[in-house]
């Protein structure tokens, strides 16, 4: 929590900054392939559907198909010049994962990190099945 | 002077709620009467002085009192009336204040109107509902005190975050949380069944219209606030599994299956223990969504104040509540025996499986919301997000849709398959059938296709409870169920061809130049600049026109807000039979250019108009068991009244 006092001093100098900052972003042109669809329909449907596993690292639960985030932007222009240049989409998440970390992608994998996830819902079919199956088992 | 009011009668309030926690405790001890007899005036008192206090809040907000705190942190006296008013509720301590009123006069409306209980299990029920609410009125005057002054008067407001000021937010907290908090009740009936150990099919009629208010408002508040993030965010996307969206939704699907499991005790005496412990769940999901929203964990729109000490405080309660309920379940499930016995193929097994299933669906959404958190208290940051949610809850979903649609057909307690065929081979060949046309005729996703061929075979089933029925003698309740289940499938069908057919066009796209999106093409006309009370923004001019047809103009705008600082985009909507298209504008390109985004989303209407249909199934069901009541307690107070006359 020693971290707060700093939080908000840089937020102060943020909103005092805003205009100017606000400015600086404006002047920055977006990325070409940020806003701009590819020219191949398929190829582009590929991006679309990786983009939208992916999370945008600046926002609130958001993909980075669905932000105005500059880096959002960034990271849209990437995908879509490499899906361009033949990469596999799954080799792009892998390498936006090394860079950003598992964080970036939505769908996890089985991970020592993640297996939970997995296990859980196993779980969950098998309690189902058991309570389902004690409950009529008695009935028949 | 306004805020002390405010402030005394809050006070005043939770002292009442005290009152009403001891009146109710007692009451369960013989000898008690007098103190027992103050249980229910307390109730309503108590929701008197709750609604007083927040109407204080309001008239602040109302005249932009700027020496009080909260005011000053969140209004400015420039925005428009109707924002200032909804900027009560636009912050943390606000909302806890809509929270604990709701709570309040939903106390006062039970100790007001609730008859049918056994006078035992009442005050329990009082008791509960007190307990409960004096941690709230603890939490908020000890950690979030609205009413606050400040040592100096604020020159001006620091304004209310832009994505807030919107029309959306007038009804959407409000609906939500009447859902939310209106579960406070089951929570209480069920504490208080548990209490004198009285599960009865009574039990469960008295508690079912309760559960049906707060269901109807919670599907009405999940459907609204999907609808306003589709339209707001200005990406299209209505349902993001967003923890806070999450948080609304675990509420739901609790209380979706304690209607239907209430529904079973009511009818046939089975499912007691059933009931009891979703009636606990559900609230617990409501106070969850509270500590996941309110306590900082989350950075979102919702997340007004990031305070870790809040989040202890609610934390504890939570604990307290929810840790207090199971156990209790815990200690007295044992003795409440299980009810009527019934074979696999009756309605009961059917509302069993599909009670099973949202409970599983439950389990995985609070898997998929909770897992990241924890993960995140060991350094470990993972998301998890549609591509798990979708595929995983599907397991789920699909069987129970399946089972959905027979459920209504079969009778209560013993039923065969054989009487059933007819209706159970036409619904599942227009499964099949649009299956396979799909499948023939397009390339789309798993999910999106089940979708697709489940949601024709529901709509056809949802109807066929009503084969043979005599329709002007149906019960309004069943019309209810009707409407709600073919509500689902109109739901379903929405969300399936948003996902398998949407069309999205990025553009840069001059003056006089146009772009297309599926059938519609867009000519960009003119930008210009305009204004608000507290914005500034570039309008787009769009002629927009559906396959050649008339054009029409449409204004997207993207907007500058002052205070505080941020840029929104305002989309641009054209809604037809078949589905809306979307456009939004935004920067210029550098060169003269304009960014346009498009979008043709099949059919994205009936998402939104499915939920009405379901929250309005829900209301002919309440209208139709109120209607009852009344009924029979008029023939009961007749009857009465024939005896006294003969005597």
């Amino acid at each position: 929590m020693k971290f707060w006092p700093f939080i908000a001093a840089l937020v102060a100098i943020y909103l005092a900054a805003a205009p100017s900052t606000v400015a600086a972003q404006d002047s920055l042109p977006p990325a070409p392939y940020a806003y701009n669809q590819l020219d191949d329909p398929q190829q582009e449907a590929a991006a679309q559907a990786l983009m939208e596993t992916l999370r945008c690292l600046k926002c609130q639960s958001q993909s980075i198909a669905d932000s105005d985030a500059p880096m959002a932007g960034d990271m849209r222009h990437q995908v879509r010049t490499r899906i361009a240049m033949g990469e596999d989409p799954e080799d792009i998440r892998a390498w936006l994962i090394e860079r950003y970390g598992d964080y970036v992608s939505y769908a996890p994998t089985v991970s020592e990190t993640t297996w939970p996830l997995f296990a859980i819902p196993l779980l969950l079919i098998l309690v189902a099945a058991i309570v389902l199956w004690r409950r009529f088992r008695r009935r028949a | 002077m306004i805020a002390e009011l405010g402030l005394a009668a809050l006070w005043l309030a939770a002292a009442l709620a005290a009152l009403q926690l001891v009146a109710g405790a007692f009451a369960q001890r013989d000898g008690a009467a007098e103190l027992a007899a103050l249980a229910r005036p307390a109730a309503i008192i108590q929701g008197l002085l709750a609604a007083f206090s927040f109407l204080m809040l309001l008239i602040l907000f109302a005249r932009t009192d700027l020496s009080v705190k909260l005011v000053a942190m969140n209004s400015h006296s420039a925005k428009p009336m109707i924002f200032k008013l909804s900027g009560a509720f636009g912050n943390h301590e606000g909302s806890m204040l809509l929270w604990i009123t709701v709570m309040a006069l939903a106390g006062a409306l039970i100790a007001a109107v609730e008859r049918r209980l056994p006078e035992r299990t009442m005050m329990a029920t009082l008791g509960a509902q007190a307990f409960v609410g004096l941690g709230f009125y603890a939490f908020l005057l000890f950690s979030s005190n609205p009413f606050e002054r400040l040592p100096e008067p604020a020159l001006e407001g620091m304004g209310l975050n832009p994505l807030l000021q919107d029309i959306g937010l007038v009804f959407h907290p409000p609906t939500l949380y009447v859902g939310y908090v209106g579960l406070s009740v089951a929570f209480s009936f069920a504490v208080g069944a548990l209490l004198t150990r009285q599960v009865t099919p009574d039990f469960a009629r008295a508690m079912r219209p309760w559960v049906l208010g707060a269901w109807i408002f919670l599907t009405l508040g999940i459907t609204a606030g999907s609808y306003w993030a589709y339209y707001e965010l200005g990406w299209g996307g209505w349902w993001f599994w967003d923890p806070v969206e999450n948080a609304s939704l675990m509420p739901w699907l609790a209380a979706t299956a304690l209607l239907h499991s209430a529904s079973v005790l009511a009818a046939r005496d089975a499912l007691r223990a059933w009931t009891i412990m979703l009636g606990v769940v559900a609230f617990s999901m409501s106070m969850v969504g509270t500590f996941l929203v309110r306590s900082g964990i989350l950075t979102s729109v919702h997340a007004f104040a990031v305070d870790p000490e809040r989040g202890t405080f609610i934390l504890i309660l939570l604990s307290i509540y929810i840790g207090g309920a199971l156990l209790l379940f815990g200690l007295r499930a044992g003795t409440v025996a299980e009810g009527e016995r019934f074979s696999v193929t009756s309605r009961e097994a059917a509302l069993v499986f599909n009670n099973v299933m949202l409970s599983a669906i439950l389990g995985i959404v609070l898997l998929g919301t909770l897992y990241p958190l924890v993960t995140e208290a060991f350094d470990v940051r993972v998301s998890v997000g549609p591509p798990y949610f979708n595929p995983v809850g599907a397991i789920f979903v699909v069987p129970m849709l399946i089972v959905m649609a027979v459920g209504p057909l079969l009778r209560w307690r013993q039923d065969s398959v054989a009487r059933i065929r007819l209706p159970m081979v036409i619904a599942a060949t227009a499964t099949l059938a649009v299956l396979f046309l799909v499948m023939l005729t397009s390339d789309i996703g798993i999910l999106p296709l089940l979708g697709l061929s489940l949601s024709f075979g529901l709509a056809i089933a949802s109807f066929m409870p009503l084969r043979g029925r005599k329709l002007r003698m149906l019960p309004l309740a069943t019309w209810g169920m009707v409407m709600a289940h073919f509500g689902i499938a109109v739901s379903l069908f929405g969300m399936a061809c948003e996902s398998a057919f949407s069309e999205e066009t990025l553009a840069a796209v001059e003056i006089g130049d146009s772009a297309e999106v599926g059938p519609w093409s867009v000519a960009l006309s003119e930008v210009r600049p305009t204004a608000g009370p507290n914005w500034t923004a570039l309008e787009g001019r769009l002629m927009v026109s559906y396959d050649g047809g008339k054009p029409r103009e449409i204004d997207p705008q993207s907007r500058n807000f002052w205070a505080p600082p941020q840029e929104t985009t305002e989309s641009a909507l054209v809604t037809r039979w078949n589905g809306q298209l979307y456009a939004v504008i935004g920067r210029e390109a550098g060169d003269g250019r304009w960014q346009l985004r498009l979008w043709w989303k099949p059919f994205v209407t009936l998402i939104w108009y499915g939920g009405v249909l379901i929250a309005l199934g829900g209301v002919l069901a309440l209208i139709g068991r109120l209607l009852n009541d009344l009924k029979r307690r008029s023939v009961k107070s007749r009857g009465a009244a024939r005896r006294e006359a003969q005597a």
